[in-house]
């Protein structure tokens, strides 16, 4: 592998998709290779052998048999479909995260990553990931496009302003791999960088616990988890509370006006027309930011629309309450979670 | 001499000297801005179009001069941006999309077809004014602050750039229906003008693919003005159609901008492609090896081009699904121009070659557009292009096509019917020298664009990691090449134009159409009503013998 990526100029190849994507590219760079030279040199050989000898000179007239061409075609088609079914399974692996991918949040903006753990902790511009084990990305951005890209991991997503994209990957090997903003965002779009720093797993437990990462307090309220000591989970708590998304919304189960967050993420919803979505991160946060545009059946279509109201932290710090009560209510497993007092509900239920 | 069949009751020698040819019949700059001869129109399209080429040219080799160095090396950040947006937006827009259509197609489509002028004269130079007035909004628009989104113009990017978006992009919007005119009047033409007695079937292979080219241009150019009146609109009214903070989608802007702009990318190589076919019959003395195949997969490129857009977006958060129905469309997008490709390698079988300029220069169309072709196959293979997107690598692609093929065809085409355009003959030796240079230059700047590429350099970066500095050395070095290629042509051909002997009506012994008239031609075309007994590729029995 590592003789392939020396003639192909490729970087290291340090996530577990990289191998194969690199013996595909390889397959195809050869053939293309081949066949440019190939007509090429067809060219020059008649060329070569059926100069002009005199002005004026006559050729007979030939023409492609059906045979010929239907195999000619024939034989593209089902080499570029082959190579299509080859590069979209891969695509799909590419696009379909592990259930068990841990989670970090990405907030990009002009000319910065902000990344934030699930235990609370941001860091910009260095993200540190385990080795070994698969790594999912939540991102959106505060400003214009940007795009997520780490050659070494071959992996690569669009940023986008209100809306989230997700992208994962699983380093293989220790070690340090840049990060490039690869959309073009602004007169400092080629210092967009950052590294991601990937550790053996001891090593990535002790760095948990190290507290390395700054807490800037003065960034509280600017980015997910920027609140310093909070957890992404509790912070969302205060976030239901202050935007009031828990006037409507239990976290208990309870129904109520709106449907209940719990077990709510991952489940399959029916929506008022008809079609089912998965609710995931981007369902999660699209049905916050225009709500109208998905109701779930049996529900009335009175929700607000949080487009412009929720910070992009905010809006993660909820989505990852949401995920947070993805099996029920936590209480049922042992850990205590602050009260939520509800003041203006109805029928006083909620919290747990 | 002609060699134009005649009827044999017409066969009057010397009447030709009364009809003078269309440069001679009036020399004022009056008579060419007010002139409706799709000929002079051609002509127009063509200097004015190698001027954009310049100026598109002058900011290319800015860029490449500043990535001489990782850090600054001739200019600050916001200039380079500045002059990667505008060497693509004038090469897209004021050369590349006009270029073979506007100039040849204008010049010989009538011609090839049998018909005096276009169905809409004086359409046809309104179109020409339009894109003037087009070009001249775009080019002030570089002076009152320039555009710096690059030529994709990307929202939201673009509807917070405090740059002259508006202005420049209502200059892109006037060229829009230059471009439509211009289909418009070829589609008309073709249908309706053709002299009597030559079939669809029939036409030269340039005409086949200028008019899938037009339908294109009429059907994915509006879609092209809509969005960017939308971006207008948000940039200076702030309505936010596009702007995810008033509640738009910038997603969607990708949609309807690639909509047009990748059929774009076929307005720009399909008329490429009729060159490559007319050159390759005519120094090859041969018919094409399949006719039929070459013509009917200029309308399917020109169909299938419309379902492949959303390979531009692979990583642009579209769904699973969606991704996969793009990419296996442009798989089949691919084979219509595999089609052609082997078509013309097949032609030379058996032929009489002389191997003059216009036809190296077709051979390296071959040898580039293949290379460029079949790197964008690879780019449809999906996990690739996540690694490729916004790197070197698509830019090398893309220039392989563009330039390696569009450009390449221009040139050769520029050669081939020059004799025809001006009555003149260039030096040959002069050409051959040009043509190995140009060859050379391009391979040299944009292989190793490629291999940046596949290292992961991104593209628009204003500086970058020293360990990609060699790479972008032997680029910015190639650059230099091509550039003195393409002066010497410059040179060399307007030399021509004044000192050059005569060519004859048809110096390279072709049979289409365009060389069975004088050069340069009459006023209107041809001296009497021509007649298309013999196919434009037959060269397997004698020209009739005809004429004075």
């Amino acid at each position: 592998m590592d003789f392939v990526r020396a003639i192909l100029a490729l970087p290291r190849g340090a996530s577990t998709v990289a191998d194969e994507i690199d013996l595909l590219h390889l397959f195809v760079i050869s053939v293309t290779m081949i066949m440019s030279t190939f007509v090429f040199a067809a060219a020059a050989w008649f060329t070569a052998r059926y100069h002009r000898r005199h002005e004026g000179q006559l050729t007979e007239r030939v023409t492609a048999s059906r045979l010929h061409e239907s195999v000619v075609i024939g034989a593209l088609l089902g080499l570029f479909l082959l190579w299509w079914l080859i590069g979209y399974r891969q695509y799909l692996e590419l696009r379909k995260e592990p259930e068990d991918a841990e989670i970090v949040y990405v907030d990009a903006k002009q000319w910065m990553w902000k990344f934030a753990y699930p235990d609370g902790r941001t860091s910009n511009d260095i993200l540190t990931v385990p080795v070994g084990r698969p790594v999912k990305l939540v991102m959106t951005s505060r400003d214009v496009i940007h795009s997520f890209y780490v050659p070494a991991f071959r992996v690569k997503m669009d940023v986008l302003p209100g809306r989230y994209t997700t992208l994962w990957f699983e380093a293989k090997e220790p070690g340090t791999f840049p990060i490039w903003c690869a959309e073009y965002c602004g007169v400092s779009h080629s210092l967009m960088r950052g590294e991601v720093i990937a550790l053996p797993a001891d090593e990535f437990a002790r760095w948990q616990e190290s507290g390395a990462v700054a807490k800037v307090e003065s960034d509280c309220g600017r980015g997910p988890g920027s609140c310093g000591g909070e957890d992404l989970v509790s912070r969302g708590r205060s976030v239901a509370e202050r935007r009031q998304c828990v006037a409507c919304h239990t976290l208990d189960g309870q129904p109520h006006v709106g449907p209940t967050w719990s077990r709510l993420y991952g489940s399959e919803r029916l929506l008022t027309d008809g079609r089912r979505v998965i609710a995931d991160e981007a369902y999660l946060t699209r049905s916050m930011m225009e709500p109208s545009r998905e109701v779930v059946a049996g529900y009335r279509e009175v929700m607000p629309v949080y487009q412009g109201l929720l910070s992009a932290g905010e809006t993660a710090a909820l989505v990852e309450l949401i995920r947070s009560l993805r099996n029920g209510p936590l209480e049922s497993s042992g850990v205590a979670l602050p009260r939520i007092e509800i003041t203006n509900v109805k029928d006083g239920g909620g919290a747990p | 001499m002609t060699t134009m069949p005649l009827e044999p009751s017409s066969a009057m020698p010397g009447s030709r000297a009364a009809s003078p040819t269309y440069l001679g019949v009036d020399t004022t700059i009056r008579s060419w801005l007010l002139t409706t001869d799709h000929k002079r129109i051609g002509v127009l399209y063509l200097v004015s179009m190698l001027f954009a080429l310049a100026l598109g040219g002058f900011f290319a080799m800015a860029v490449r001069l500043e990535h001489l160095s990782p850090n600054t090396t001739v200019m600050s950040a916001m200039a380079y941006n500045r002059f990667f947006t505008l060497h693509g937006v004038i090469m897209v827009w004021l050369f590349l999309i006009p270029s073979i259509p506007s100039s040849f197609g204008n010049f010989l489509l009538p011609i090839m077809v049998g018909a005096k002028d276009v169905a809409f004269p004086r359409l046809n130079l309104l179109s020409w004014y339009l894109y003037m007035a087009g070009s001249a909004v775009v080019l002030v628009s570089m002076f009152v602050g320039g555009i710096d989104t690059g030529w994709t113009f990307y929202t939201p990017y673009s509807t917070y750039s405090p740059t002259a978006i508006p202005l420049a992009l209502f200059g892109v919007f006037i060229i829009g229906f230059s471009t439509i005119l211009t289909g418009l009047n070829f589609i008309v033409t073709t249908h309706t003008m053709r002299a009597k007695g030559l079939g669809w079937l029939r036409m030269p292979l340039f005409v086949w693919s200028i008019y899938a080219t037009s339908i294109i241009q009429v059907l994915a150019t509006p879609v092209l003005g809509m969005v960017l009146i939308f971006v207008v609109l948000d940039n200076g009214f702030s309505w936010g159609f596009f702007d995810a903070s008033r509640g738009g989608d910038p997603v969607l802007y990708q949609h309807l901008f690639w909509f047009y702009s990748h059929p774009a990318v076929y307005i720009m190589v399909l008329p490429g492609m009729g060159v490559v076919s007319e050159v390759v019959t005519s120094f090859s003395r041969k018919n094409p090896f399949s006719y039929k195949a070459i013509a009917y997969s200029s309308i399917g490129i020109a169909f299938v081009g419309f379902l492949t857009w959303g390979h531009h977006m692979f990583v642009s958060g579209m769904s699973r699904f969606d991704a996969g129905a793009f990419g296996v469309l442009s798989m089949l997008v691919a084979v219509f121009s595999a089609i052609k490709v082997f078509n013309w390698t097949w032609t030379l079988k058996k032929g009489a070659i002389a191997l003059k300029t216009p036809l190296l220069y077709i051979f390296a169309f071959l040898f580039l557009f293949v290379f460029g072709g079949m790197t964008g196959v690879a780019v449809a293979a999906m996990s690739l292009d996540v690694h490729w997107h916004d790197t070197y690598f698509v830019v090398a692609h893309f220039h392989f096509i563009m330039v390696g093929g569009t450009l390449t065809a221009f040139v050769a085409g520029l050669h081939y019917w020059f004799p025809k355009i001006t009555g003149k003959m260039y030096s040959e030796r002069w050409g051959v020298l040009s043509a190995a240079l140009v060859f050379t230059g391009f391979f040299a700047t944009f292989f190793p664009q490629f291999l940046l590429g596949n290292a992961g350099m991104p593209r628009r970066y204003y500086t970058y990691p020293p360990e990609f500095q060699a790479l972008h050395l032997v680029s910015t070095v190639g650059s230099w090449v091509l550039a003195l290629g393409m002066m010497i042509t410059l040179v060399y051909l307007l030399h021509a134009i004044w000192w050059g002997p005569p060519a004859g009506p048809s110096p390279w012994g072709s049979r289409s159409f365009e060389w069975r008239t004088s050069s340069p031609p009459p006023q209107h075309n041809f001296t009497r009503t021509p007649s298309f007994e013999l196919d434009p590729y037959d060269y397997s029995r004698p020209m009739p013998e005809e004429g004075e």
